[in-house]
C-alpha cells in the first residue's frame, strides 16, 4: 500500500516537473555536475593510487631492499686507493641466520665490466645474484630459465639477459645458447627476462635507471672478479671494495616487514660507522601513498562535495520558489483534505525526484568522463561500484535535505490565505 | 447517505465570533454568531462585502477555527479536532466549489475529481467508478482524460462540482460558484444544484447576486458580521 502511495507521488512529481520542462533540466544540472564530478575525481584518485601502488608491489611488498650508497664524506675516501664501503658478508649472515621472520635473502653484486658479442659492445648492469633472485623479485621469465642452485654449486658461466640487453646484443636472432664474453670470459645465456615494470616516484629513486641487465651466479661472479672491482674513470682505475651491492630480504609474511626493517635499520647503525646503505621497504612506501591517496581522496571529495552543494541550494531555491507559485494549489489541496504531511510528501518528492534524476544523469556522465580521461590523457582511471551507489544515496540525500524546508513552509500555510492567493 | 439518525442538523454554530487582530485594530468579522443548518436545505448566504460571509463560510469548511464559540459538524466539536483530523472531516464531510474553480492544473479531469478521496486514510476502492459516474453525470463523461485547461469555465466548474461530490458530504460550500461564469452557464450551474438540492443535499451558497439567492431555498443576509434577516421559503421552518 506505502508503495502504491509512493510510486503515484513520484509519479504526479514527475508530472508536476514537466509542467516547467526547463526550469527542471537547468535544476537538475547542479547535481549531474557534482555527481559526475564526485564519480570522475574518484575514478581519478583510485587510478592514480592503483598505479602508484601497484608499481610499489612490483617492487615487492613482502620485501626490505637493503643497498650500498658511497658515503658522500670526502676525506675519508680522499687518500685511500681502494675504497671499502657498503653491505657485508656479515650484513647478510646475520640477516639470514639470525633475524627471526626472515625467509630468505638474496644478494646481488654488481661487476662493472662490459658485454659482448660479435662487434657489439655494451655495458650493462652485470649483476651476481642468486636462483631466490627470481622468486623475491616476483620477475618472470620471458624465455629459457633463471639461473640454478646447480649453476651455483658448479660455478657455471651462465647468464641470464634482462630484456634490453637481449635485444641491444642479439638485435636479429634467438639468444638462447649464444656466447656472450663478459669482461675476458665467454657465458653461455640460458634465459631472458621479461621487461622490469618501470618505477616512478618513491621507487625510482630506490629503483635503477639502467637500461640493461644480464645476471650471472653469484659463486661465478666471486670467482671471477674477487672481491675488488675496478672501475675505469676518467682515465684511472678506481677500486673499490664492496661485498654486496644490495640485498633483497624477503620477509614472505607481510606483517613483518616492518618488523624486520626497522631490525635492519638497527643492525646496520650498529655495524656501519658511516652511512654507507640504505634500506627501502616497498610496503613503508605503500603506507604512504595510502596515506597520500586518503588526503588526495579527502580534497578531491570536498572540492567535488561543494558542487554538490551549490545543486543543493540551487534546487532549494528552485522549490521555494514553485511552492510560493503553487501556494493556490496548495489551498486546494487542504481545503480537499490534504493533510500536512501530504503537503510535505508532494514536494518532497517532488525535489527527490529532481535530485536523483540528476543524480542518475551525473553517474551517467560521470561513467563517461574517466573513461574519456583514459582514452585523452591516457591517465589510469578506476570506477569502483560503489562510487555510483555511493553518489546516488548522495543526491537522493540532497533532495530530502535541501527539499525539507519548502516542503515544510508548503505545509505550513495557513489554508485560508493560500486559497486567496492569486 | 450515511446520516446519523438522531439528529438531522449538519452543521451548528454556537455564539461563535471570529476576531482578526490588525495591527492595532481588533476587527470582528463574525460576532456572536448562532445557528443550525438542518440535513438537506439548500441555503443562499448573501451580503456584502466585509458583512462576514466570507469568514463564514471559511468556518463552517473547517478552515479555520472560531476565536469563541463552538461550531459542531454532524455533532462533533471542531474544537476538540488537531489539524489533521480537521483535514479528515474536509475530506470526508465537505464539499468545497469555488469561483475560479480551483482545479490542480497537472491533474486531468478523472484525478481532480479524485483529489478528496487521495487524502483520505483509507480510501473507499470503488471511488474511482462512482468519479466516472459523477462526471458522466455532470455531463462530461468523455472529457474526463482532458486537463482542465483543456475545458471552458462552465466545464470546469461542472468538474468542480462532481468533484465536491465524490466524498458524499454532510455539507457542500459554494463560494459564488457563478460568478465567473456568463449567465447561460451560470444558470446550468444552478440547474445542477437544484438537482442536487432534490436529491437531499444540504448546499449553503454564498454570493452576491440576488437572482442566484432567490434560486435557493432559504436566505441569510449578513451584515457587519450578524444575521440581518433570514427569509425561509415553503413549508420548512
Amino acid at each position: 500500500m506505502i508503495s502504491v502511495g509512493i510510486q503515484r507521488a513520484v509519479r504526479l512529481g514527475i508530472r508536476s516537473l514537466l509542467l516547467h520542462k526547463l526550469r527542471s533540466a537547468l535544476t537538475t544540472l547542479g547535481v549531474l555536475f557534482g555527481v559526475s564530478s564526485v564519480i570522475a575525481m574518484l575514478a581519478i584518485g583510485e587510478g592514480a593510487s592503483e598505479e602508484a601502488q601497484e608499481q610499489i608491489r612490483r617492487l615487492g611488498s613482502q620485501n626490505v631492499i637493503l643497498r650500498s650508497v658511497k658515503p658522500n664524506e670526502e676525506n675519508a675516501s680522499s687518500g685511500a686507493r681502494v675504497l671499502t664501503f657498503g653491505l657485508t658478508h656479515e650484513d647478510y649472515d646475520r640477516i639470514v641466520n639470525t633475524f627471526p621472520g626472515v625467509k630468505g635473502a638474496v644478494p646481488i653484486r654488481e661487476i662493472p665490466d662490459e658485454v659482448r658479442h660479435g662487434q657489439i659492445e655494451i655495458t650493462p648492469r652485470v649483476l651476481c645474484t642468486t636462483p631466490d633472485y627470481l622468486r623475491v623479485t616476483g620477475r618472470e621469465m620471458s624465455r629459457g630459465r633463471f639461473i640454478s642452485e646447480v649453476d651455483e654449486e658448479t660455478i657455471a658461466n651462465v647468464c641470464v639477459l634482462g630484456h634490453e640487453t637481449a635485444r641491444e646484443l642479439f638485435p636479429l636472432k634467438d639468444p638462447l645458447d649464444e656466447r656472450v664474453r663478459i669482461g675476458a670470459d665467454y657465458f653461455r645465456v640460458v634465459g631472458t627476462l621479461l621487461p622490469r615494470v618501470r618505477l616512478m616516484g618513491d621507487a625510482a629513486e630506490a629503483g635503477s635507471e639502467v637500461t640493461g641487465e644480464i645476471f650471472i651466479p653469484r659463486s661465478t661472479g666471486s670467482s671471477w672478479w674477487g672481491e675488488m672491482l675496478a672501475r675505469r674513470r676518467a682515465g684511472s682505475f678506481d677500486m673499490q671494495e664492496i661485498d654486496y651491492h644490495e640485498i633483497i630480504v624477503d620477509v614472505g609474511d607481510q606483517d613483518n616487514v616492518l618488523f624486520v626493517a626497522n631490525a635492519c635499520r638497527e643492525m646496520l647503525a650498529r655495524n656501519h660507522k658511516t652511512r654507507d646503505y640504505e634500506i627501502v621497504v616497498p610496503l613503508e612506501l605503500m603506507l604512504r601513498r595510502e596515506e597520500t591517496k586518503r588526503i588526495f581522496n579527502i580534497v578531491l571529495g570536498s572540492i567535488a562535495g561543494i558542487s554538490l552543494l551549490v545543486g543543493g541550494i540551487g534546487i532549494m531555491n528552485v522549490m521555494l520558489a514553485t511552492v510560493t507559485e503553487r501556494t493556490r494549489e496548495i489551498g486546494i489541496r487542504r481545503a480537499l483534505g490534504a493533510k500536512r504531511r501530504h503537503i510535505v510528501t508532494q514536494f518532497l518528492v517532488e525535489t527527490v525526484v529532481l535530485s536523483v534524476g540528476g543524480g542518475l544523469l551525473g553517474i551517467v556522465l560521470g561513467l563517461i568522463i574517466p573513461t574519456a580521461i583514459e582514452h585523452f590523457a591516457n591517465m589510469r582511471t578506476i570506477v569502483t561500484p560503489d562510487a555510483p551507489i555511493f553518489a546516488f544515496m548522495i543526491s537522493a540525500g540532497i533532495g530530502v535535505i535541501f527539499g525539507i524546508y519548502p516542503a515544510w513552509r508548503a505545509a505550513n500555510m495557513d489554508p485560508v490565505e493560500a486559497l486567496r492567493h492569486e | 447517505m450515511t446520516n446519523n439518525g438522531d439528529s438531522s442538523i449538519v452543521a451548528e454554530l454556537e455564539a461563535v465570533s471570529r476576531v482578526y487582530q490588525m495591527g492595532e485594530t481588533r476587527v470582528e468579522a463574525l460576532a456572536d454568531f448562532s445557528f443550525q443548518f438542518q440535513q438537506g436545505d439548500y441555503w443562499a448566504i448573501m451580503g456584502s462585502s466585509g458583512s462576514g460571509k466570507s469568514t463564514l463560510l471559511n468556518l463552517l469548511g473547517c478552515l479555520d477555527r472560531p476565536t469563541s464559540g463552538r461550531y459542531l459538524v454532524r455533532g462533533t466539536d471542531v474544537d476538540e479536532l488537531d489539524d489533521d483530523d480537521l483535514s479528515d472531516l474536509r475530506s470526508r464531510e465537505l464539499g468545497f466549489i469555488f469561483q475560479s474553480y480551483n482545479l490542480i492544473p497537472q491533474l486531468d479531469l478523472l484525478e481532480n475529481i479524485l483529489v478528496p478521496i487521495l487524502y483520505q486514510d483509507n480510501p473507499d476502492p470503488g471511488a474511482e467508478d462512482r468519479a466516472r459516474t459523477l462526471a458522466e453525470r455532470v455531463g462530461l463523461g468523455d472529457r474526463i482524460h482532458h486537463l482542465p485547461s483543456e475545458l471552458s469555465g462552465g466545464q470546469q466548474q461542472r468538474a468542480a462540482i462532481a468533484r465536491a461530490l465524490i466524498n458524499d458530504p454532510a455539507l457542500i460550500l459554494a463560494d459564488e460558484a457563478t460568478g465567473n461564469l456568463d449567465t447561460q452557464t451560470g444558470q446550468e450551474i444552478l440547474e445542477l444544484f437544484d438537482e442536487l438540492h432534490a436529491e437531499g443535499k444540504t448546499i449553503l451558497l454564498v454570493t452576491h447576486e440576488p437572482e442566484v439567492g432567490d434560486r435557493a431555498e432559504h436566505v441569510m443576509r449578513l451584515s457587519d458580521g450578524r444575521i440581518e434577516s433570514v427569509v425561509r421559503k415553503g413549508d420548512k421552518s
